[in-house]
Order: C-alpha cells, then sequence, then structure tokens
C-alpha cells in the first residue's frame, strides 16, 4: 500500500521583489488508490504544491517533509521523483522542439522502468492509448507539444500518465481551457488510469466542473498557500454554491 | 522585388520553444547579382568589418587571410578514393578553373590571387561512389587553396571535403556539375580549437542535374563556409543543407547564395545549428535570387537555432529576391530556439536523465540534417562527434 504524505510543507519562491511564502504550512496525506481534489481561487499555491512535489527548481522547501512510502522526496532529483512513481501532469505542459512525441514517450518509459520496453507490446500500448484519447497517430510522429492546441496538451499530459504508470499523480487544472468533449475524454483516460492501475490521485482544479467526471473521495479547499477546510465530495458542492469567498474573508480578517 | 527578414537571437528567460522570426521587417539590401567580383585580390579594398560580407565576422582574428601573403603551396591532404574518382593537381591556367564562380570578397579573392596549383577531383560514371579527401597538418602558416570538384555529365558520386588539424586556411572551391549528372558534396569542418579557416564554395549546375551540398561545421576557433550555387541550365537542382554545433567562443558561419538563372531549377537550403556556451557564435545569411530568365522556379530556404545555454549568439538572415512574377514557389523561414529549463524540467519529470534529456533535444534538431549525408560511417563518426560536443569535450 503506497502513501504519499505531505507534513508542514513551508515553500518560497524567489522573485524580482525578494523572497515570497507561497506555502504556508500544508498537510496531506494520500493512500494509494484515493482521489483527492485541491480547489483554491487563483494564486493560493496550487501549481505551487504541484511543482514542489515534482521538484521544480524555482520552489525552495523551508520547511516541512515529503514523503513517498515513507522515503525523503524532497532529496530526490526531478528525474529520480519520476522514477519514484510520482507524475506531474502540467497546467502549461511545455513544447519540445526535434523530439516527436514517440522518441519521448520510450526513452521516459525506458528511464521510468529501468529497461527499454518490449517493441511489440510498446508499440500496440502507444496506439491503444492515444487511441482511447481520440489522439490522431499523427500526433505520433509531431514534436512534443509544438503547435499542439491547449487541448491537445492536456491529453498528451494523460496520455503519458496512462503510459508511465506512476504510483501517484498530480493533475494540475487539466479540465482548464477544455471544452466539454475534451473534458470528458480526458477525465475517461484518468479514471482509466486509476482503474487499471491503482494509484492516488492529487486533483488540482479551480473549478467543480471536471467532478462531475472524476469523483474525488476527499475535497481539500485551497486558500493563501494552506488548506483552509476540508471534507468529502459534498464540500465541493458548497463551493459550487458559495465560490470561495467565504475563505478569503475569514483570510483577510485574521491576518488583521 | 526584395524581402529581407533578420533575426538576431540573445536568448532571455523567457523565450520558450522556436520562435518563428518569418514576420519580421522588410529591409531592402543590395541586389545580389549586381555584387562586385574579382579573382585579384588588389581589386577589392581592405576589409574593414563594416562591409555588408564582412559585418558579422570576428575580422581582425583573420586580418592575415584577408591581407597578408598567402602560401599556395599544395596542401597536406588523406585520401581514399573510388573507382571513377580521379584526384590529382592541376595547373593554374587549366580552362575549368574559374567557370563555376568568382570571388566577392577579398579573402576568397586572396585565395584565388595565390594558390599555386587546382586540386581536381573528378567524378565519372553511371555507379554510386564515394571519395574523401581530408586536409590536415597545415599548420599556423596562413594558407591559399583551391578545389575543382567536377561531375562528368551523367555521372554520380558522393565527394566529402574534410579538415582536421590546425589551420589558417583561405580557399576557393568549384563544383562543376555537369549535364544529368548527380552528385553530393559533404564538406566536413572538424578542426582544432585554433583553426581559421575561410571557404567559398562556387557550384554551376548544368541542364537536369542535382547537387546535394552539405556543410557540416563542427571544430576550428572561426569558420565561414559561403556555398554559391548557380543554376545556370534548365530543370537544375540545388538541395543545400548545413549543420553545426558552436561551442565557447566560437565563430561558425555560413552566407549561402542560390542563384536561380535558368526555367524551372529548384532550391531547398536547410542549414540547422546549435550552440552552446559562453560566446558561441553563429552567423546565416541565405540569399535566393530568382532572376528574370528562372520562370517556374521552386525555391525554399530556412535556418534554425537551437540555444543551449546563456551567453550565445545566433543571427539568421534570409533575403529573397524575385524578378520575375512566374514562379512555382519561393519560401523562407527562420527561427530560433532555446532549449531552457522549462523544457528540461519536463523532461526529467518524466523520469529522463539531464544528460540524456539534452542528447535527447539536440539529437533530434540535428539528425535531420545528418541522416541526409548518405555515408553511414560519417554519419555515425558525425553523430558521436556531436554528442562530444554536447559534453563539452
Ligand atoms: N515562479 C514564480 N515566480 C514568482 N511568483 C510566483 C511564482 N510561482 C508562483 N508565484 C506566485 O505565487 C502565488 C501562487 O501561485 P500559483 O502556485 O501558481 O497559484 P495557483 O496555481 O493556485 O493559481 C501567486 O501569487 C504567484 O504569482
Ligand atoms: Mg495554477
Amino acid at each position: 500500500m503506497s502513501v504519499l504524505e505531505i507534513k508542514n510543507l513551508h515553500v518560497n519562491v524567489e522573485t524580482d521583489q525578494g523572497t515570497r511564502e507561497i506555502l504556508r504550512g500544508v498537510d496531506l496525506v494520500i493512500n494509494e488508490g484515493e482521489i483527492h481534489a485541491i480547489m483554491g481561487p487563483n494564486g493560493s499555491g496550487k501549481s505551487t504544491l504541484a511543482y514542489t512535489i515534482a521538484g521544480h527548481p524555482k520552489y525552495t522547501v523551508v520547511e516541512g517533509e515529503i514523503l513517498l512510502d515513507g522515503e525523503n522526496v524532497l532529496e530526490m532529483s526531478v528525474d529520480e521523483r519520476a522514477r519514484a512513481g510520482l507524475f506531474l501532469a502540467m497546467q502549461y505542459p511545455v513544447e519540445i522542439p526535434g523530439v516527436t512525441v514517440t522518441n519521448f514517450l520510450r526513452t521516459a518509459k525506458t528511464a521510468i522502468d529501468g529497461e527499454a520496453p518490449s517493441v511489440r507490446h510498446w508499440v500496440k500500448d502507444v496506439r491503444t492509448a492515444m487511441g482511447n484519447l481520440k489522439m490522431d497517430s499523427a500526433f505520433a510522429e509531431r514534436n512534443v507539444n509544438e503547435g499542439f492546441s491547449g487541448g491537445e496538451k492536456k491529453r498528451n499530459e494523460i496520455l503519458q500518465l496512462e503510459l508511465l504508470k506512476p504510483k501517484f499523480a498530480v493533475l494540475d487544472e487539466t479540465d482548464s481551457g477544455l471544452d466539454v468533449d475534451a473534458l470528458k475524454i480526458v477525465s475517461e483516460g484518468v479514471n482509466r488510469a486509476k482503474e487499471n492501475t491503482g494509484l492516488g490521485i492529487l486533483l488540482i482544479t479551480h473549478y467543480t466542473r471536471i467532478l462531475r467526471y472524476i469523483k474525488p473521495d476527499f475535497v481539500h479547499v485551497f486558500v493563501a498557500g494552506k488548506i483552509a477546510e476540508q471534507g468529502g465530495p459534498e464540500l465541493a458542492d458548497r463551493l459550487e454554491d458559495e465560490g470561495y469567498d467565504r475563505y478569503q474573508v475569514a483570510e483577510t480578517a485574521s491576518a488583521e | 522585388m526584395t524581402v529581407a527578414t533578420q533575426s538576431t537571437a540573445m536568448p532571455t528567460a523567457g523565450q520558450h520553444g522556436l520562435v518563428a522570426h518569418s514576420d519580421g521587417p522588410v529591409v531592402p539590401v543590395q541586389t545580389r547579382s549586381e555584387r562586385f567580383r574579382s579573382v585579384e585580390v588588389a581589386d577589392f579594398a581592405p576589409v574593414t568589418g563594416r562591409e555588408h560580407e564582412w559585418k558579422l565576422s570576428p575580422v581582425a582574428a583573420f586580418a592575415d587571410l584577408t591581407s597578408g601573403e598567402l602560401d599556395g603551396a599544395r596542401l597536406g591532404l588523406e585520401t581514399s578514393g573510388a573507382e571513377g574518382v580521379a584526384v590529382e593537381w592541376i595547373a593554374r591556367d587549366d580552362a575549368r578553373i574559374g567557370t563555376a564562380g568568382t570571388p566577392e570578397e577579398r579573402a576568397s579573392a586572396n585565395a584565388w590571387t595565390n594558390f599555386g596549383e587546382a586540386l581536381l577531383v573528378r567524378v565519372t560514371g553511371e555507379d554510386d561512389k564515394i571519395a574523401t579527401v581530408t586536409r590536415t597538418g597545415l599548420g599556423a602558416t596562413p594558407r591559399a587553396a583551391h578545389t575543382v570538384i567536377e561531375a562528368a555529365p551523367n555521372s554520380r558520386g558522393l565527394v566529402v571535403l574534410g579538415g582536421t588539424g590546425s589551420a589558417r586556411l583561405s580557399e576557393n572551391v568549384e563544383v562543376i556539375v555537369g549535364e544529368g549528372a548527380n552528385l553530393t558534396v559533404v564538406s566536413v569542418q572538424e578542426w582544432d580549437d585554433d583553426a581559421v579557416h575561410l571557404a567559398s564554395h562556387f557550384a554551376r549546375i548544368g541542364r537536369d542535374a542535382k547537387l546535394k551540398h552539405i556543410v557540416v561545421s563542427l571544430g576550428g576557433k572561426v569558420v565561414r563556409v559561403n556555398p554559391s550555387t548557380h543554376l545556370a541550365e534548365q530543370g537544375g537542382d540545388v538541395e543545400a543543407l548545413g549543420l553545426y554545433f558552436s561551442d565557447a567562443g566560437q565563430h561558425l558561419e555560413q552566407q549561402v547564395y542560390v542563384h536561380h538563372d535558368a526555367p524551372n531549377t529548384r532550391s531547398r537550403v536547410t542549414y540547422k545549428g546549435a550552440l552552446q556556451g559562453e560566446g558561441a557564435r553563429s552567423v546565416w545569411i541565405g540569399d535566393v535570387l530568382i532572376g528574370n530568365a528562372a520562370v517556374g522556379t521552386d525555391s525554399y530556404e530556412q535556418n534554425r537555432n537551437l540555444v543551449l545555454s546563456d551567453g550565445t549568439r545566433a543571427d539568421s538572415i534570409p533575403n529573397l529576391e524575385i524578378e520575375t512574377g512566374d514562379i512555382a514557389g519561393a519560401g523562407h523561414a527562420s527561427a530560433t530556439g532555446r532549449f531552457d529549463d522549462e523544457q528540461l524540467f519536463y523532461l526529467m519529470a518524466r523520469g529522463i536523465t539531464e544528460e540524456e534529456a539534452r542528447r535527447l533535444v539536440v539529437r533530434g534538431f540535428l539528425t535531420e540534417i545528418v541522416q541526409q549525408i548518405g555515408v553511414a560511417e560519417l554519419e555515425e563518426r558525425l553523430t558521436a562527434a556531436l554528442e562530444a560536443e554536447l559534453q563539452g569535450a
């Protein structure tokens, strides 16, 4: 039984105006097979949490721990974290000129598994996964994310999720900018990955609409760099009706 | 009509992926066909570095080649021949010399004025064959050289012209492609770190003939290889390819000129370069002139640069000059993209090590050209050389 634990996480970012504290004590435990939704207003630090878990060099952990099955994730390099079973579907996937999707997927799979996948199965797996995500096979020969539309980039992230089979996936606003059809396709991909591998999911979102397709076990409301409230799926319904204002008012009041 | 675009990329942190510069400002350029030409060095004024053909080059680094006395003796060669490829020295007054082109700048004219004998590489016969001529051991003496590569009518062949070791060399290479011939010329610069090499290639393409011309510049302090192609007869075709990897303190330059001067000619120019390290520098200027006789011309030129670190500079300037309205197509593209920390993070977040990530990107970017060379052994050697460059070796 795998578990990802985040304990009292404080994170700073260096900006032109100096150091800024963004995460202010985040506690979260995700077990294998669980879906945790993190919901919060823009600028509350959701992507910072996602990037920090993945090890982006811009974010400095000043206090706290991240443990994967008891192992100290913060001591691992970005690629070591991925090989240990962590996956981040990015809010803004990066274009990689000169590297085709096919080449990229094979290289990543080989790195994660520690050995090259068997050619026959791999080609079939990629084709099936692309078909499931309604990605034209022509994408395989295009450069990673280069010239992809927003929706195509998100599908490409979920394609990687399905093929790389991590233990835990952080999905950073995978729903943003998707039309309903694309949202359904992407959600089905996430649900399929969970069914097939039993991974744990940290689903970061600004809106509740993706929760119609991906059912969370837990919902955390994220405000001003920490979790302001947590509950079950019913909390999402309340946010749908009331928005984040209630929390932000409370935050402002407590800051005074 | 003259269209010129210019891009000078000094990468910034915010630059992601490939940025197209194809819609840049239109700057009038001097009509290429009206440029001054002469084989006599004295006909050119001393080089100041302000001339349009020198303004992006470190002229002070090779004043000996533009204005000094050059040693015109035979160069040291290593050749590996093939049946149907003859390699010999010919006299200055050989009728072939001067038939493919005339110098347009002073280093080229200085070499022309000073060379003793010319090296002739003559390709005959319709079978495919490969010959290699490597210039080596040239030392610190400023030298002049002249080479004629001649493909007999309907012949086929591939000639690799290489350079290794140290050198201070200014040279002209004439490429005469006979009617119906199919010739590939690969110029591979793998000089030592201190070498300076200035080369002008002049190709004349006969009727229905095809030239594939590939410039690979990896080693040398300053390497400037300027290939001009005169599509002089109908149905001529040139594919001009280039590949360069500029590292710290290196200046790699290529001024590519294609003159469409007959009906139904075709050109494709594709140059790709990577830059890594403080002071790594590349210059690509691509001039295409479609003359009024060149109806039915089909032309496309592009240059792409991949910037791997801070402190580099890539100049990329396509110019297109069209004197006839009746063409099949003409286009150009120029882009300089940066392999930045976000790309590195993305690849590493998928389990790929940093070293592998860089290799993946650079190999992917440059392979398109490497694969065009057509000599398996050379392709493998260049792939290995590129990976060594990446590791800063
Ligand atoms: N790399 C960065 N440089 C400067 N400021 C940043 C950086 N990353 C995040 N921030 C700031 O931290 C805050 C939280 O950002 P982010 O984690 O992206 O929030 P969210 O994903 O919830 O919208 C914002 O105020 C943002 O401007
Ligand atoms: Mg965000």
